[in-house]
């Protein structure tokens, strides 16, 4: 029944010395909102950016939806399929809110530098198109009310899910959301978790790291642990809870 | 063979007064991340001023053998150059400090023209002769020549070089310098005045860049007020190649871009089958700039910085 | 919104008529070499909105545009001149040395791709300086540009058999070129404003501004970070290379001294001066950058003879002090330029305040949503 979506396999990534990533696979399913964990300089972040193609691995395979992306260009994997989050919010601070969404519809039109001269009855359609799916975008993530605000100047709640609706803009397949709930209150946890139960029901396939383990344990279907580079545990939450060497490795981090 | 030895011999002249002037780049980078681009008018101006308390004393009749009469107005141009090189800093820099990079190339870039314009309302548009108290004996190499101030210019720069290595590595001065290029943050918390750091940087680059000066115009027999744009840029050049921030880069890629550009200017002719001339000479320093940012912006000896910047 | 909109209808028909008959009125009053002023003028609007779109909305400074005017210029001067004996149409240089411009961009920006900053600066005007010497050295052993001396006698454009670098009568009063050539680079200005309006308000122009803020985050949405710069610095070299056609055109004569780095200099500090990223701005660059150094030429020269009977600071020279203290000035005090976008000057005082969010840009856009 499970439909792989995302498979890597043998992923090693290192940075000079240090082996960020050791012979790390993982499969992620279509449908699921799968969860990474593990404890601080694990290796979530580098394993996040290489399927995102932000690093490029030293070796491993990388398929998605039936396509190699092994060493591609972060356009490119956008252009497959996936879409992803900043932890630390890279929103285009001086362009309004709709604007940051517009610039996500970018690599699903083509309107070239000639008919953005020419102004001809394609690019105009496309134009208009590409800013109602972005107003529809800011309504679904709920700051329809903010779309001509500067994306600076919103608040942090509203920029995270201005960073969401630009995401989805590039019609992903994999939505890939890098601690989307840090910083939040509970209040806004729970809003955030309710619109990623609505993005999955949407048919996007979510990829999640969070701090908050209970978050996950809750909203994730299947989990998988990092530690040191390695994956060291992966299934679903109640299982990934009670294995000894996730325990450890948390414990193991605390006392350290 | 003689032709090969005589390049390379003016290579290293002119390298490391390149070397001297690159330093001064360096060190500013180092410290601010930013490139000075008024230095080049700084060693203008180091010629310049030379040349002219070189006309007064001489003026005053005083019979003093040539060499100690360059010195003397050398010594007395420096604090020039090292005021100039403080007030670069405090316009076109400190107020700028946290604004876009833009904003103070900008400024450096018009202060650049100000002080080219300044010096032509002193001087002139015309080149200028340097007053012939320097011996210029030539001492044959295998075949090949260099004059005896050559010499004495590249065993000056040298210790010239070593004197700030050493300053940079083993005082307190330079130990604060070295922790403010590091974190300027950090070093204020750890009770480094920072700005202080920031106008001696500048300062000590401007000396040097003086120094560097006066030896372009004693090798030339000759200085002019648009000398700077394009000896500076050169040294900048320079300064890249070694790997911009390293003060050892500095000194390699000065010598290594003055060889370069000897060797090229000697054989471009017999390279390109005549095609072009030694009047290219002035393109392989551009060439080298653009292929070690393309190819090595780390520079020889240096970081990466293409990410940075 | 429509009182609204009839107030810029009107706004742009009144502007239309003065632009139509500022050359007479400036002819009649100041002279012809005023009329030439406006001329070049109007050229350097389409220069400068050229480097606006490389510097102000593609974020990536540019320090050797002008090479790319002497691209454009050089074409047409060596494709129509008795210095080749070549004389091809004007119609098909014109675009030919916008296309060679454009090709020239390209080569420019695929080596520096990965710079940024002040290192892209360093690059461009050292790539700038090795077209220049190639123009100043290609006279030998094969002469193809004349060297330093330049070429000259250049035909200027025809239109249906009618020269415009002719003089013309009109009602019994004859005018000068300068007069045909005005309307020929206003209509040129205003198509240059229109494509740049329509660029920067486009699926390319946001992609342009996106690289400019964040290239990372760009690159992560999908933006294909090559293709857009090259975009940028190819859209950018063909408004130079036109703008060079044209110059080329109407001098009559070409060298390698009118393409120097101060050139770049000039072009980019009216890209700075006027506001980096806004067309208005821009354009209020271009012009205070050309009239302002005419002005002081006709006043400086006269005013010292006025007042010492002799000449003490030569002319040039303080125009260039004063044009170097202006740009120090407008940088301390306004580093935004004098007529910033909107967008723009938010970034520059956030930088300046250390990132403290700009209240009345916000109170700016509740008032304008």
């Amino acid at each position: 029944m499970a439909d792989a979506l995302l498979k890597i396999e043998g992923i090693h990534k290192r940075f000079g010395g240090l082996h960020a990533l050791n012979d790390v696979g993982l499969t992620i399913n279509r449908g699921e909102i799968y969860g990474l964990i593990g404890p601080n300089g694990a290796g979530k972040t580098t394993l996040f950016n290489v399927l995102t193609g932000l690093y490029q691995p030293d070796e491993g395979k990388f398929t998605f939806n039936g396509q190699d992306l092994f060493r591609q260009k972060p356009h490119v994997v956008v252009k497959a399929g996936i879409a992803r989050t900043f932890q630390n919010i890279r929103l285009f601070g001086e362009m309004t809110a709709l604007e940051n969404v517009m610039v996500g519809r970018h690599v699903r039109t083509k309107a070239g530098a000639l008919g953005a001269i020419l102004r001809d009855r394609a690019t105009m359609a496309e134009e208009k198109a590409i800013r109602d799916r972005a107003r529809e975008l800011l309504n679904y993530v709920g700051i329809g009310n903010v779309a001509n605000e500067r994306a600076r100047n919103l608040s942090y709640g509203h920029q995270r899910r201005l960073e969401i609706a630009r995401a989805l803009a590039t019609d992903p397949t994999l939505l890939a959301l890098d601690e989307p709930a840090a910083g939040m209150n509970p209040r806004e946890t729970e809003d955030l978790q309710a619109l990623m139960e609505k993005v999955r029901s949407s048919g996007v396939t979510l990829l999640l790291i969070e701090h908050d383990v209970k978050l996950m344990m809750t909203l994730c279907d299947r989990i998988a642990v990092l530690d040191y580079g390695k994956k060291i545990a992966e299934g679903v939450p109640q299982e990934v809870k009670s294995n000894p060497r996730v325990i450890e490795a948390y414990l193991g981090a605390a006392h350290a | 063979m003689d032709i090969f030895l005589q390049q390379i011999l003016n290579g290293l002249v002119l390298g490391s007064i390149y070397a001297l002037i690159a330093l001064g780049y360096t060190m500013v980078y180092g410290i601010m991340g930013l490139i000075n681009f008024a230095h080049g008018e700084v060693v203008m101006f180091g010629a310049m001023v030379t040349i002219s308390i070189i006309g007064m004393l001489t003026g005053m009749g005083l019979s003093l053998p040539g060499p100690v009469v360059v010195l003397l107005a050398l010594m007395l141009a420096i604090p020039v150059c090292m005021l100039m090189g403080f007030a670069i800093e405090r316009i076109a820099y400190r107020p700028l400090r946290n604004a876009p990079r833009l904003a103070p190339l900008i400024t450096a870039i018009g202060l650049s023209i100000v002080l080219q314009n300044v010096a032509i309302l002193i001087w002139g548009r015309n080149y200028i002769p340097f007053p012939p108290l320097l011996p210029h004996d030539p001492i044959n190499v295998l075949g090949a020549s260099i004059t005896d101030l050559q010499v004495f210019i590249v065993i000056s720069a040298i210790a010239i070089m070593a004197g700030l290595l050493f300053m940079v590595e083993k005082t307190k001065l330079g130990r604060a310098m070295r922790a403010t290029s590091q974190n300027p943050a950090v070093a204020g918390l750890m009770g480094v005045n920072v700005n202080t750091i920031i106008s001696a940087t500048f300062v000590l680059g401007a000396g040097l860049g003086a120094v560097a000066g006066v030896m372009v115009a004693a090798n030339y027999d000759q200085a002019h007020s648009h000398m700077g744009f394009l000896i500076g840029l050169k040294a900048f050049t320079a300064a890249v190649l070694g790997g911009i921030g390293n003060l050892g880069g500095a000194v390699v890629g000065g010598i290594l871009l003055g060889v370069i550009e000897s060797l090229g200017a000697g054989y471009i002719g017999d390279l390109t089958g005549g095609f072009l001339g030694s009047h290219y000479q002035d393109i392989f320093a551009f060439a080298v700039l653009i292929l070690v940012l393309v190819f090595r912006p780390s520079g020889l000896l240096g970081e990466r910085v293409a990410e940075r910047a | 919104m429509p009182q609204n909109q009839s107030k810029r209808m009107l706004a742009f028909a009144l502007s239309g008529i003065v632009l139509a008959v500022l050359p007479f009125i400036v002819g009649s009053t100041l002279g012809n070499s005023w009329v030439r002023t406006l001329d070049f003028a109007l050229l350097y609007i389409m220069l400068a909105l050229g480097l606006n779109i490389v510097v102000g909305f593609a974020g990536l400074l540019d320090l050797g545009y002008i090479a790319f005017y002497a691209v454009g210029a050089y074409t047409f001067a060596l494709l129509n001149s008795p210095h080749l004996s070549i004389f091809m149409p004007w119609w098909f240089i014109l675009p030919l040395g916008a296309i060679l411009a454009a090709f020239f961009g390209i080569m420019l920006g695929t080596p520096v791709l990965r710079l940024r900053g002040d290192y892209l600066a360093i690059v461009t005007l050292g790539f700038g300086e090795i077209i220049r010497i190639f123009m100043n050295n290609l006279n030998a052993p094969v002469n193809i540009t004349n060297g330093p001396q330049g070429i000259n006698m250049i035909k200027p454009i025809e239109v249906a058999g009618f020269s415009l670098g002719k003089p013309v009568e009109l009602f019994g009063t004859t005018y000068n070129s300068v007069y045909i050539y005005y309307y020929l680079f206003l209509l040129l200005a205003v198509l240059t404003v229109i494509i740049c309006h329509r660029l920067q308000h486009s699926r390319i122009g946001r992609a342009w501004v996106a690289l400019r803020e964040d290239d990372v985050a760009a690159n992560a949405m999908g933006l294909n970070i090559r293709n857009i710069k090259l975009l940028a610095f190819a859209m950018g070299a063909t408004f130079g290379g036109v703008a060079g056609g044209l110059f080329a055109s109407f001098q009559g004569f070409v060298s390698p001294e009118s393409f120097g780095l101060m050139e770049s200099i000039m072009v980019l500090a009216m890209v700075v001066l006027g506001g980096m990223g806004n067309i208005s701005g821009v354009i209020l660059g271009a012009v205070l950058l050309t009239v302002t150094p005419e002005l002081l030429r006709d006043i400086i020269g006269p005013l010292q003879m006025k007042a010492f009977g002799r000449m003490i600071v030569d002319p040039e020279n303080a125009r260039m002090l004063m044009f170097g203290l202006a740009l120090i000035v407008v940088m301390l005090v306004r580093p935004e330029g004098l007529w910033p976008s909107k967008r723009r000057k938010a970034e520059f005082h956030d930088a300046l305040d250390d990132g403290i969010p700009a209240a009345d840009s916000q109170a700016a856009d509740g008032l304008k949503g």
